[in-house]
């Protein structure tokens, strides 16, 4: 994966594989602390302690398991290249949370990517899901969330890709205004 | 929270009020499948789902619906879509360019012709007696 926005869009993937209807994503960057943090949860079907030993390891996967096996463990070598680590709870029926830390300024670092895009994708493909977005980048904190977006819209689908690329643009904008002088 | 703007919201509802936009429960002439497994993320997959939305969003089409699925398990011929138009057989491509998925959709969503260069496979087996 060449950025951290394309991890969390390959890690919401396995959220809606496993049935959330809801995804929380928070992104926070602290220049004071040199710190980075990116959590993704979701209210799936949530992992056992087999599961969740056999989901960081990018060998040892079942067929059906697949696709969480390998995105968990590149986002843990993303974190752990960046002196952070990668943090797994889950509990069936309790949903899962994943989180990655990193040292912001570390050299390999990911960059953030285009966040934009990510959720613009998963918006367009998936228009009935809850995502809310939470990025605090110092000081100041973004907040986008499609429950908001869908009252604000009345009875017109998020599929709609004219729809969407007016949000990617606004989500775009609102985020550079916060990351502007960090 | 800060929300979508004002002009924003405006921009929505006046396609809505022109009818371009999907309602719920709404039918679609074509459904185009973007592969997301984290192989096909890798390979480029989201950039196609992006040239799709430009696409749709230039022409200003209704009745497009683009959506994702996971791995397939062609990692290796990953980005991939499939497109499926009404009533016909799913067509899968596979390799795909943001160039190549422009010229799909342009033939093969909008014209009905599988561009048969960048599809899976189509009879090039034959079983002979």
């Amino acid at each position: 994966m060449e950025d951290l926005s394309l991890h969390i869009l390959d890690i919401a993937e396995n959220s809606i594989e496993a049935q959330a209807k809801r995804i929380d994503i928070r992104i926070e960057e602290n220049h004071r602390l040199d710190r980075m943090i990116l959590e993704i949860s979701d209210d799936g079907r949530g992992m056992d302690k087999a599961l969740r030993v056999k989901a960081l390891d990018p060998f040892v996967t079942t067929k059906t398991a697949r696709r969480i096996g390998l995105g968990l463990s590149l986002l843990a070598q993303a974190a752990k290249a960046a002196a952070g680590k990668l943090t797994l709870r889950s509990r069936p029926g309790r949903g899962t949370k994943v989180r990655a830390t990193f040292e912001l300024s570390h050299i390999d670092r990911k960059p953030l990517g285009d966040i934009a895009q990510t959720l613009a994708t998963l918006i367009v493909a998936h228009p009935g899901l809850d995502i809310r977005y939470v990025h605090q980048a110092d000081q100041r904190t973004y907040v986008f969330d499609t429950r908001d977006l869908r009252s604000q819209l009345g009875g017109i689908s998020l599929a709609t890709p004219q729809i969407v690329a007016v949000i990617r643009k606004a989500i775009q904008e609102e985020i550079h205004k916060i990351r502007r002088t960090s | 929270m800060p929300k979508l703007t004002i002009q924003d919201l405006e921009k929505i509802r006046e396609q809505a009020r022109r009818g371009l936009v999907i309602r719920e429960g709404g039918a679609f002439k074509a459904k185009i499948n973007v592969h997301m497994g984290t192989c096909g993320i890798a390979a480029g997959a989201r950039t196609i789902m992006t040239a799709l939305m430009k696409e749709v969003e230039r022409r200003d089409l209704h009745d497009i619906l683009l959506t994702n699925s996971g791995c397939a398990g062609l990692c290796s011929q990953e980005p991939m879509v499939t497109v499926e138009l009404a009533g016909r057989a799913p067509v899968k491509y596979v390799n795909l360019t943001e160039t190549k998925i422009q010229e799909i959709f342009e033939k093969h969503v909008l014209g009905g012709t599988i561009v048969k260069d960048y599809a899976l496979g189509i009879g090039s087996e034959k079983t002979d007696y």
